[in-house]
């Protein structure tokens, strides 16, 4: 029976190594260790061998299972890794092929100035809040300090849908809404569209956005303003961006300011973009004017703001280096996808 | 308002610098300077000289050969021009010099022409003698100047040769052009500025010494009287008339002013008149006297109707707001806007009566656009003028008018007006002001500012006397303006506020936008911005009913014209238009949004109050997509906004709506309860009838979707498949959560079973899936369709339609037997539906 086992070991050995695919491998497991298998068979036959020998010789056929399954497993694994391999190989696919992407939409550049600039003054405590853009004359100039008869209500600049009611020209009555609130401190930014009679060229369109803000509180001085919009403009043009406030006049102000910054593509030493200036002007601002704190319920001797405007397009022309207004009304996929 | 630099400096002599510190020094204290240009601007090696001798140039009839003597020495220029005679005085450019244009007065080069000596048809020619054009300026300025040809100084005038005959002319200056702030009506004269620029460059300021000597055998008041019947309208008028007028040409340093500000110089009557009116800023008007009947002036309204002359030969059509200055019989003059025809000065005058008024600036400015004209005097007189200056000024001209010998002004003034208010006077508190502007000024140094600027101060009160020129100085704050200027804005510290903390953010309508955006831009769509102001052609272009509300739209009393005339009401139309500008441009597959208002009256028009703006989102494309593209960005859109899918189990709001719409007779089904329903029940006329839906939720509707009409799309040039959808967001916004609600993962193994069916084509997805929801019980998770088809192996009027449903019990494993009896209930449904199910 030793003889018959070893031949048994000796046969399924070779035939698992000789096995070319995992078909004839598992033909080697049954006919080896298959119920009707060869060792199956001989263990089958113990019964005929003296009962003192039997445990020795199950064992020696136990022996010969172990190492014939583990060359089975052997067999197998290595099989797999050599299917795998060619598997591999056959599947190599040529990397420089067109990506796939999901085409997101792109938001409008003033809609990602406004973000930026909404970032910033969220970041220093500002809510950002709305106004009617259908205002009402008072709300527009009169609690602005632009009484009838002013020169900057002139019918030419102005859409009127009546004696009352108008086409915002400025975002500065979201200011006169807010203070009526009666809730202080006040520091807010409004952005939104205005109105202004200017028939569509490469600087103007009838509609635009502008961004208001307003800061109203105990103590707030110019030098609060100055540092505010400073700050404001590093954050928007870059750490080494230098602010210029040059005197002006806005009726709702005293004092006011026009604010420049250094050029951002010369550095402020002059060139085309700035016109030999090395400034470009930015916004509008000044302290709130006592008349206009008055007027809205907020008593001028105890509490001071400053208030400023800025033109949003001017902004996005400027950042993204658009160089026509149209480009921004007219939504051709070409030009918004750039953005 | 432009200045001449050299006028300036009459006042302020001691201003010494560079056009450029001058531009930036002024702009920083408040006087903007817009640009500047030298007069002189590519002159060089420009000299006076004298033709000697002129001949024939021997090869060129065109050409003639002057002996031209410049002083030093005798060159020889050969010129075409013809206007020059043996002895003519000529301003001549010299070899390596440079003039500053051609002689056709055309385009100047930006570096000017270089003149060389050289051969003009083989004869020498030194250099070149200059016309007017040539050296940059026109006859405009320069009348004496021949209209073709070479300028040739005026006998009486002609400076020495060889001497800088730019110089002579009066060109080595420069020209300051400037943006002045409506509350500044002081800075439109020359000596508001210069009071400016002695403040900036602290220096003296020396404005004229006004004294006139007067006739003291005639009396101003023994020759005219001046009434005023409308004294709303004019606060001030004096009159003052001069004798023994003799017109000639005004003296080179006047004409020098004015041209070099810009104004032409006449004679010198209507010299000193507009001198004047530069130098003080008071506009006046000088009247023929021997023309004014009844020797008397009356300052009235004009009738209604009336039609009046104006000295520019046009008849002008009145009404009773137009102030008229009138004589004893008949209109002379339309009150601080141009003087009539028939009192009009002429070279013959020899009593002149010179009138120097106040009137109220608003009633000039509309009348000057009720009339269409507006001249150089109505656009200082609407800015609202200081009466003080009004006697100021027709002084200065009487003194003129001896100073030019022009005329002899007789004794005293006719000078009637309101009282003139006493000057103001503001408390001078500099800690408010330090205080105000977070400054650490002394008290002294803002009074130095203060006396710079010419006002006073009142040691005594404490108090700053504002002088009348400065009528916008009316409070603490405007002191404080004026001390920052000066001061300096740039020498402020710049801080941040000290004060109490806010909280920053967006209000939930923004935020709302905000997560819009990110969805549409997530679905491939690019942001739009349109107007929001059209034409009321778009309700016919988009087949909007005769009687529909949407016509009833907010107008604008003066638009831009009809195309841009009514508010929209409908989001429509902008977004159409930007995808036809994309299609005609054949851009491929273009999705586009917008968010933006839509404008609806309350109640009746025209509106009274703030009409109802409506946040809208709108989308559209054409290419690449189908309604149920647009569909699954609204899907998308109210998952986000927490009003279906998981999030929504945890939205109290929408419990509210649920009730709204049941007290308001709507209960809504629990198989309809948060799910975006495509309601069909009713039908836009833009749309194409049977591809759109509005979007019901919890029973209200929030919007519409669907494929444009072909009709609407021509009407558009839109030679394709549109798809558009508005959202009205306004509306979603008080429901709308942002709290995501996590409901665990499932424990317990899902069943599912498929669900194969023939369906009439009548029968929609919808009200399978209605049998689906409310016959499958709470075990029911989800269903999908999974397959759909219509044609071959289907009988005709029948479709194909297969779901997936997974059942699931979240406590426990779900029994077989659970499922069965759901799906039991659901095929029965199904089947009453007339649909047969496919084995």
């Amino acid at each position: 029976m030793l003889e018959e086992l070893e031949e048994i070991r000796k046969r399924h050995l070779e035939m698992i190594k000789a096995a070319a695919d995992p078909e004839s491998l598992n033909e080697e497991r049954v006919s080896a260790l298959g119920k009707k298998g060869d060792l199956t068979s001989l263990l089958k036959t113990l019964k005929n061998i003296a009962p003192a020998d039997r445990p020795a010789a199950g064992q020696r056929i136990n022996a010969v299972r172990r190492e014939i399954e583990q060359a089975l497993a052997e067999a197998t694994s290595r099989m797999e890794a050599k299917q795998q391999e060619i598997r591999l190989s056959q599947e190599t696919i040529d990397v420089t092929l067109p990506a796939k992407r999901i085409r997101y939409g792109h938001s409008h550049p003033n809609t990602k100035a406004l973000r930026e600039m909404e970032k910033i003054f969220i970041g220093m405590g500002y809510e950002v809040v709305e106004g009617p853009e259908i205002e009402k004359d008072y709300y527009n100039f009169e609690a602005l300090n632009i009484p009838a008869n002013h020169p900057a209500k002139d019918e030419q600049d102005t859409f009127y849908i009546n004696g009352e009611m108008l086409l915002r020209t400025q975002t500065s009555g979201t200011q006169i809404h807010e203070m009526e609130k009666g809730k202080i401190p006040i520091r807010m930014i409004a952005p939104g569209r205005v109105y202004r009679a200017d028939e569509v060229d490469a600087t103007h369109s009838p509609v635009f956005h502008q961004v208001e803000g307003l800061v109203v509180d105990k103590g707030i001085t110019f030098a609060d303003l100055k540092g505010t919009l400073d700050m404001f403009a590093k954050e928007l043009f870059g750490a080494d961006t230098r602010t210029r406030f040059r005197p002006h006049h806005f009726p709702f102000t005293e004092p006011s300011a026009e604010m420049d910054v250094s050029c951002f593509k010369c550095g402020g030493k002059g060139c085309r973009f700035c016109k030999g200036e090395g400034w470009i002007e930015i916004l509008g601002c000044g302290m709130v004017h006592p008349h206009v704190l008055e007027m809205s319920g907020i008593d001028p001797e105890v509490y001071s703001g400053f208030a400023f405007g800025v033109g949003l397009e001017r902004i996005a022309l400027l950042k993204y280096g658009i160089d026509d207004m149209r480009l921004m009304i007219e939504n051709d996929e070409r030009f918004l996808k750039q953005f | 308002m432009v200045t001449s630099l050299d006028w300036i400096k009459k006042y302020v002599p001691g201003l010494s610098c560079t056009d450029q510190e001058y531009f930036d020094k002024m702009t920083m204290s408040g006087t903007k300077v817009e640009g500047w240009k030298r007069l002189d601007h590519n002159l060089e090696k420009i000299v006076v000289g004298r033709v000697e001798e002129i001949t024939k140039h021997p090869d060129a009839d065109h050409l003639l050969v002057c002996k031209v003597n410049i002083g030093s020495e005798m060159l020889q220029i050969c010129t075409s021009a013809t206007n020059l005679k043996v002895g003519d005085v000529v301003p001549v450019c010299t070899d390596g010099g440079r003039v500053a244009g051609g002689h056709d007065g055309g385009p100047m080069p930006e570096n000017g022409i270089k003149i060389k000596a050289g051969k003009m048809r083989g004869v020498d020619s030194q250099g070149m003698m200059c016309g007017i054009e040539e050296l940059g300026s026109s006859r405009n300025f320069y009348p004496e100047a021949p209209e073709n040809g070479i300028y040739v100084f005026p006998k009486d005038k002609e400076p020495e040769l060889g001497s800088d005959a730019v110089e002579a002319l009066g060109m080595h200056d420069t020209v300051f052009d400037y943006e002045i702030t409506s509350n500044r009506v002081d800075c439109y004269s020359m000596i508001g500025i210069a009071r400016e620029a002695a403040a900036t460059f602290d220096k003296p300021f020396t404005p004229p010494v006004v004294t006139v000597k007067e006739n003291p055998a005639v009396k101003t008041a023994d020759l005219i009287k001046v009434t005023i019947e409308a004294p709303d309208l004019c606060s001030r008028y004096i009159a003052r008339v001069c004798t023994d007028v003799k017109i000639a040409p005004s003296p080179e340093w006047m004409q020098k002013c004015l041209r070099n500000s810009g104004i032409r110089p006449i004679n010198n009557l209507v010299d000193i008149t507009n001198y004047v009116m530069l130098e003080y800023g008071q506009p006046m008007h000088a009247y023929d006297y021997d023309t004014l009947a009844g020797a008397e002036i009356r300052v009235r309204r004009a009738k209604d109707g009336e039609t009046f002359t104006t000295l520019d030969d046009q008849e002008r059509k009145l009404d009773h707001d137009v102030l008229m200055i009138c004589d004893g019989e008949k209109e002379v003059g339309l009150a601080g806007i141009m003087g009539g025809e028939n009192s009009m000065i002429t070279d013959h005058v020899k009593t002149v009566l010179f009138e120097a008024a106040t009137f109220d600036g608003t009633n000039i400015r509309k009348s000057s656009k009720r009339i269409g004209l507006r001249t150089d005097a109505s656009g200082i007189f609407e800015k609202g003028l200081d009466p003080r200056n009004a006697e100021e000024a027709i002084n200065r001209a009487c003194q003129l008018m001896v100073e030019l010998g022009c005329g002899t002004p007789a004794e005293g003034m006719v000078d009637v007006k309101q009282p003139i208010p006493d000057l103001r006077r503001i408390k001078f508190e500099p800690e408010k002001i330090n205080a105000y502007l977070g400054t650490d000024l002394s008290a002294e140094e803002m009074l130095t500012i203060f006396r710079k600027e010419q006002l006073g101060y009142d040691e005594e009160t404490k108090e700053i006397v504002i002088p009348s020129f400065r009528q916008d100085l009316k409070q603490m704050c405007d002191m404080a303006e004026e001390v920052a200027r000066f001061h300096g804005y740039d020498n402020i510290p710049s801080t941040l506020p000290k004060s109490s903390s806010t909280r920053g953010g967006l209000t939930d309508k923004l935020a709302m936008e905000d997560v819009a955006r990110d969805i549409a831009e997530r679905n491939g769509f690019d942001e739009a911005e349109t107007f929001s102001f059209e034409s009321p052609k778009v309700f016919d272009k988009l087949k909007i009913e005769a009687d529909s509300p949407l016509r009833n739209a907010i107008r604008i009393s003066n638009p831009l014209g009809e195309d841009y005339s009514i508010m929209r009401t409908i989001p429509l139309n902008g977004i159409l238009t930007s995808l036809a500008t994309n299609y005609n441009r054949r851009n491929k597959d273009v999705r586009l949004y917008e968010l933006a208002s839509v404008y609806l009256p309350i109640g009746e028009l025209p509106i009274t109050d703030y009409p109802d703006e409506r946040q809208t989102l709108t989308l559209g494309f054409y290419g690449d997509g189908d309604f149920f593209t647009l569909k699954g960005v609204v899907e998308d859109l109210f998952e986000a906004y927490g009003l279906i899918g998981p999030h929504a189990k945890e939205n109290k709001k929408i419990a509210e709506l649920a009730k709204e719409s049941a007290r308001a007779g709507h209960p809504i089904d629990s198989a309809e309860r948060n799910r975006v329903i495509m309601d069909t029940s009713e039908k836009h006329p833009f749309l194409h009838p049977g591809r759109q839906a509005d979007i019901l939720y919890n029973g209200k509707k929030f919007g519409f979707l669907g494929e444009l009409h072909p009709d609407v799309a021509r009407n558009y040039e839109l030679d394709d498949r549109v798809y558009v959808a508005v959202i009205d967001l306004k509306s979603i916004l008080p429901y709308i959560s942002f709290e995501p609600h996590f409901e665990g993962i499932a424990k317990f193994p899902a069943m599912t079973r498929d669900i194969s069916m023939v369906v009439p084509k009548s029968v929609t997805a919808r009200s399978i899936e209605d049998v689906i929801l409310s016959k499958g019980g709470k075990i029911l998770e989800s269903y999908r369709l999974f397959d759909i088809y219509e044609g071959k192996q289907i009988a005709l009027g029948y479709k194909s339609m297969a779901y997936t449903l997974t059942f699931r019990n979240k406590e426990r494993t779900l029994e077989e037997d659970e499922v069965n009896k759901a799906m039991e209930k659901i095929l029965k449904g199904l089947e009453e539906l007339g649909i047969v199910l496919r084995s």
